[in-house]
């Protein structure tokens, strides 16, 4: 088991360092160097040189990528030559909106698919289990800037429950949580939608199995059967499916700040790539993929604690 | 046989919606980038279906002309990502050994990251473009072709219907596109179904952002963006726009669980 521990986390670090050299190398390849953008047109070949040197550009490329990973890790994410600040700096009081949309809209995924999950499974083949399946279908349907634009129109132009302009945390924590929670419903809903269909199918799954019958027919009432035996097996399957919704949270809520104008991640993620300030779309990069394969290590080692029928291979 | 809702009115939804995609590809009733002050926020009516956008341009003509392109990208990406998905996948899941199993771990490291963050690293790279669009999110999509042809290659390689082919001396190139392939038909079905809807996907979500098409040829998420402006004063641009959009999405996943359970494949 501990073996199996190693091996696991050992596995995480040479992922996480390939993505880093992937990320690195593909931002390497852009033809044109960034003392132009800074010298301008008209420099001399002197001063490039000189420039080229103080960036460290004129050594060998595995040099650089040392380098910089080691800059990286020490919180030294680089320079932005349009936004002329440190990367670091630029992305910091971002990473917080970002951050919060997210824990967000995962707490809503889940606050909303189990209890309906459970629900449709217990009534299955009834009305409400219908009326789910329907809803879900379609839910799962909207792609989340729809999703967004539908929750903006319909709460802030029509109802008038919230202003669709930011709301920063300086501004009260309420206020701000009240605002996020708006573009939270953007990203959740359609990912809520696959996870309840997700949890009908594992907890139906397990219903017809014979252990549910000997819990039955030792005299237990259904929803002592569906709580102490069944929702522990047909969690697992949903567990992992959360951990590894992360990922496409992260994914979606760099569309939905678009739309919601929220100044996070994704947000200076796109006009960077518009302004094409490569080293600020390079270290979101990287961030976001540590996120992801991090999310997929957790996602992993949660299903190998829920169900220990895996054995550590 | 029990009545198939699903690829009923999956099937019913989705040849409507491609109709309706394939027609904008030939004909708008207006010119959609033909501007006119007098037609400015004009109402739906029988000049104007869906009325008229910010600038007097029919939206009835844009969306078709968006739902166009997002038919013929969508379509394109599908094209790349299953013909290669399926040649690589075949290969690999025929004559397995350290080709395949290299192939697959980077399938795998591709396919765990969500297909839009990495379209927008290659665009980020390339620059906005139909063309552009269509290579990243191509190539995107090959790993998870590849990984559901493997599968199924390797369930069918050793069926005694692959043996005796193999027994009667026929070539193993021949066995992989001749005699298997024809048999991962309702496997591959089912995942072009979800690839054509992650597709349209992925390409709205993109143009949304400014990243995807070029504005000389817009796309529904393309025109989503320039409608979530006037959200106040025409909201039935982007209602119109939405509409279709899920519509094609709702018809295409409706077919593909039609399918599935048609055919008794898992998703």
């Amino acid at each position: 088991m501990a073996k199996a521990a190693v091996k696991r986390v050992a596995l995480l670090l040479a992922t996480l360092l390939l993505v880093t050299l992937l990320a690195y190398a593909a931002f390497s390849v852009i033809p044109g160097d960034p003392t132009h953008t800074i010298l301008g047109l008209d420099a001399t070949e002197e001063q490039i040189a000189a420039l080229r040197k103080e960036l460290g550009l004129d050594l060998p490329v595995w040099q650089r990528y040392v380098n910089w990973l080691t800059d990286f890790l020490h919180g030294d994410l680089g320079k932005s030559y349009k936004f002329n600040m440190p990367v670091a700096d630029l992305l910091a009081p971002r990473v917080q909106a970002t951050l919060t949309l997210t824990a967000v809209s995962f707490a809503l995924i889940v606050v909303i698919s189990i209890p309906l999950g459970i629900v449709a499974a217990r009534f299955r083949g009834g009305f409400v289990d219908r009326a789910i399946t329907v809803l879900t279908q379609v839910t799962m349907s909207i792609p989340n800037f729809i999703m967004g634009i539908g929750v903006m129109f319909l709460f802030a132009l029509v109802l008038h429950i919230f202003q669709p302009t930011y709301v920063s945390p300086e501004a009260g924590l309420a206020a701000h949580l009240w605002f996020m929670f708006f573009p939270a419903l953007a990203v959740a809903l359609p990912k809520s939608a696959m996870a309840v269909r997700l949890l009908r199918g594992a907890i139906l799954g397990e219903l017809d199995k014979d252990y549910v019958r000997t819990a039955y027919s030792k005299g237990n009432a259904t929803g002592a059967v569906l709580r102490r035996h069944v929702l522990r097996n047909a969690m697992i399957p949903v567990v992992t499916f959360l951990a590894m919704t992360i990922a496409d949270i992260v994914a979606a809520s760099i569309v939905v700040e678009q739309v919601f104008t929220i100044p996070g991640l994704g947000q200076m993620l796109i006009t960077c790539i518009g302004k094409r300030d490569y080293a600020v779309v390079q270290a979101i990069v990287v961030i976001l993929a540590v996120v992801v394969v991090g999310c997929n290590f957790l996602a992993d080692a949660l299903y190998r604690v829920m169900d220990p029928r895996i054995d550590g291979r | 046989m029990r009545k198939n809702w699903y690829l009923r009115i999956g099937g019913a939804l989705s040849l409507l919606m491609l109709i309706f995609c394939a027609v904008g590809l030939f004909w708008t009733p207006h010119d959609p980038s033909a501007i006119s002050a007098a037609d400015r926020y004009a109402l739906p009516s029988p000049a104007h279906l869906f009325g008229c956008d910010a600038l007097g341009r029919d939206i009835f003509s844009r969306v078709l002309q968006g739902a166009a392109a997002t038919l013929t990208i969508a379509l394109a990406v599908l094209a790349i990502g299953a013909v290669c998905g399926l040649v690589i996948g075949g290969l690999c899941g025929y004559f397995g050994g350290a080709a395949d199993a290299i192939v697959m771990r980077l399938c795998d490291a591709i396919a765990a990251f969500p297909s839009v963050l990495l379209a927008l690293v290659v665009m980020a790279l390339t620059g906005a473009g139909r063309y552009h669009l269509i290579f990243a999110l191509g190539v995107l999509f090959i790993p998870s072709f590849a990984r559901l042809v493997r599968g199924e290659f390797l369930r069918q390689r050793d069926l005694d219907y692959v043996k005796s082919a193999r027994l009667m001396g026929v070539s193993p190139l021949r066995i992989v596109f001749v005699h298997i392939l024809p048999n991962t038909f309702p496997v591959l079905l089912s995942g072009l179904t979800i690839g054509f809807n992650n597709a349209v996907l992925a390409e709205a979500s993109m143009s949304f952002l400014g990243i995807g098409v070029t504005p000389q040829d817009p796309s529904l998420g393309y025109m989503l963006s320039e409608a979530q402006g006037y959200l106040l004063k025409t909201p039935w641009y982007a209602g119109f726009l939405a509409l279709t959009t899920i519509l094609l999405i709702l018809g295409v996943g409706l077919l593909g669980e039609g399918i599935r359970s048609e055919t008794g494949v898992e998703a």
